[in-house]
């Protein structure tokens, strides 16, 4: 086994996998990343399973070490600065973090959320079949809290070893989050045409007030045309409800299992981590799409992650940022469908 | 408003990965007992690609991964579930379950009481007669509402939360009854306690009660409620099953 160490840790650090499904009908909150595609191409740089155990790191930070071994690990999520004792790696990267040596993750330029990811996924025990961590009723990740200095973390699987390391070329993580797309429904018929039109027409401003529950939204007050109380219903994520004061609230990994005010619209599935990378004071509109078009933007994230994942190596102990952007050559892959210790190594 | 009890469900997108089934607007037992027909249906042999159900007042939500089951095909199969006769796939239970209203745990039973024109035993033992039916399961892990609430008793709910009651807290508000598994500031009125755990994720049944499923309290002294929550702590389950 190998593991790690929390050296330092801002609020908000929290073990992640896929989520905890199967006991939604019982009022068990999913959780699960607020990013998944940045979570799930962190795990499967790897070789890991998409919904494998990863750290997500908030704009607070973290700070870790590795314990005993060399480990080998995956970032990818919004543009945070990682260094590695001191030398800066690409935002999206897999490298190895030696014993004694410190890895850094701190919000950088843009996004909310980072994911590391080390081989066969953190080894905390599932609850109810999943190690999401779920602060409010404290369960799951480790003891269902936020993870702090001082934390220690065994990985599920040996060290990796072989595996391409270097920057993780990721077309699909830049999303520029202007235009978020939503499907109507399921309760649009509670508002009257004009007001589905100022829905979609914005501009939403990001509040400071968000947190793994939800993302409030500023913007021009939306009225019903139902009222806004309806027997309570199932509550998807990215779910768009707009209680009575009439501002849209959009519901994410945290979130309740069901909701007792109308859902205008629900924000497609390929483009919840797009939101939820957005940072206060961001400013988005929402497009209306049909199911089709959801379904095919899924299809083609899903294909992504299932294929190939490319890793360009770094071939120099030090690298500046001039460096970085200077490269452009694509010799090193692994295979993503293929567990940690059975990836090729990079050519050399 | 059960007058819509008859009429074909609506599908409703809750993004391209959850399908809503509703069958109605208001809550009422005969909706219920459709979206639980449906519900037991498709867990009984569930198509593939089909991830998840959330029974509600009155409507399914359907988890599903719209890349393995084409939301079209879903909906024929729900409108194949309709069509078929109805079949009793699972029996529902019924459920007594032990509740203490005397202080410290019926915190909020003598302003209940009050409010009603009740003394706090006639509230309590107007609570305990009731027989509820569990309609659903949201707001937190375990969190059950109840309907058939005895309506000298039927309050709304308050216009500010109260601060947050103990877990095991047996609920009334909004003309409904309700049992809290964890500690949260509430709008309901706490009108007892239960020994019984409805959540516990260590036991082999983490949650013991099914939509659809029948109960009733018994009243139980605090002397009663130390004994049985020890038991209950150890993993024993203190609420009694019937089959109805």
């Amino acid at each position: 086994m190998t593991g790690l160490r929390v050296l330092a840790a801002g609020p908000g650090v929290t073990i992640q996998d896929g989520g905890r499904h199967g006991s939604l009908r019982y009022g068990v909150t999913v959780a699960g990343p607020m990013d998944p595609l940045a979570h799930a191409l962190a795990n499967r740089a790897l070789g890991n399973e998409p919904d494998a155990a990863a750290i997500e790191i908030s704009l607070g930070g973290i700070e870790i070490t590795a314990e005993d071994r060399p480990l080998t690990f995956a970032v990818a999520g919004g543009a945070f600065q990682i260094t590695l004792d001191g030398q800066v790696l690409p935002g999206a990267c897999v490298a190895s973090l030696e014993p004694g040596a410190t890895l850094k993750l701190r919000a950088g330029p843009a996004g909310v959320w980072c994911y590391l990811a080390v081989c066969g996924g953190i080894d905390v025990p599932p609850v109810l079949g999943s190690r999401a961590t779920h602060g409010r009723t404290r369960m799951g990740g480790l003891e269902g809290r936020m993870l702090q200095a001082g934390d220690r973390l065994r990985t599920a699987a040996p060290a990796g070893t072989g595996i391409a390391t270097g920057a993780i070329l990721a077309p699909l993580l830049e999303r520029p989050p202007e235009a978020i797309r939503v499907l109507l429904g399921p309760q649009h018929d509670y508002f009257a045409a004009d007001q589905i039109e100022a829905f979609l027409t914005g501009p939403w401003t990001i509040s400071i007030r968000g947190d793994r529950m939800a993302c409030f939204l500023e913007g021009p007050k939306l009225t019903h045309r139902l009222g806004f109380n309806i027997p309570s219903d199932g509550v998807a994520m990215g779910a768009i409800q707009v209680p009575g004061e009439g501002l849209p609230i959009v519901l994410m990994a945290d979130r309740q299992s069901t909701g007792g005010y109308p859902k205008i619209a629900t924000v497609i599935g390929v483009d919840l981590g797009r939101l939820a990378q957005a940072r206060p004071a961001t400013q988005i509109r929402f497009q209306a799409v049909s199911h089709a078009q959801a379904v095919q933007a899924l299809a083609e994230e899903r294909a992504f992650l299932a294929g190939a994942i490319l890793v360009e190596p770094l071939t120099r102990r030090t690298f500046s940022s001039d460096f970085l952007l200077g490269l452009t050559l694509v010799d090193g892959w692994i295979d993503a469908l293929r567990p940690c210790l059975e990836l090729k190594p990079p050519p050399r | 408003m059960s007058a819509d009890a008859g009429a074909g469900p609506v599908f409703l997108d809750a993004g391209e990965s959850a399908l809503v089934v509703e069958f109605g607007r208001s809550v009422d037992p005969a909706i219920s007992d459709r979206v639980l027909a449906l519900d037991a249906a498709l867990a009984a042999d569930p198509p593939e690609g089909l991830r998840e159900l959330v029974p509600t007042y009155r409507s399914l939500m359907i988890h599903y991964d719209p890349l393995v089951l084409d939301r079209a095909q879903l909906v024929a199969r729900v409108e194949e579930q309709m069509a078929a006769p109805a079949q009793q796939v699972r029996a529902a239970a019924s459920w007594t379950v032990p509740c203490c209203y005397d202080l410290p745990h019926g915190e909020d039973l003598a302003e209940l009481a009050a409010l009603m024109g009740l003394s706090p035993a006639q509230a309590a033992s107007s609570h305990a007669r009731g027989r509820y039916r569990v309609y659903m399961y949201g707001f937190s892990p375990g969190f059950t509402y109840l309907g058939g609430l005895p309506e000298e008793i039927a309050v709304s709910r308050r216009t500010t939360p109260r601060p947050p009651h103990d877990t095991k807290a047996v609920l009334v508000g909004g003309g409904l009854s309700a049992i809290a598994s964890f500690a949260m500031p509430t709008g309901w009125y706490v009108v007892g306690r239960t020994p019984e755990r409805l959540y516990a994720p260590e036991r082999a049944n983490a949650f013991l009660f099914e939509p659809g499923d029948s109960l009733r309290f018994e009243p139980i002294d605090p002397d009663t409620f130390a004994q049985l929550e020890a038991r209950a702590e150890s993993g024993e389950i203190v609420a009694r099953r019937t089959a109805s």
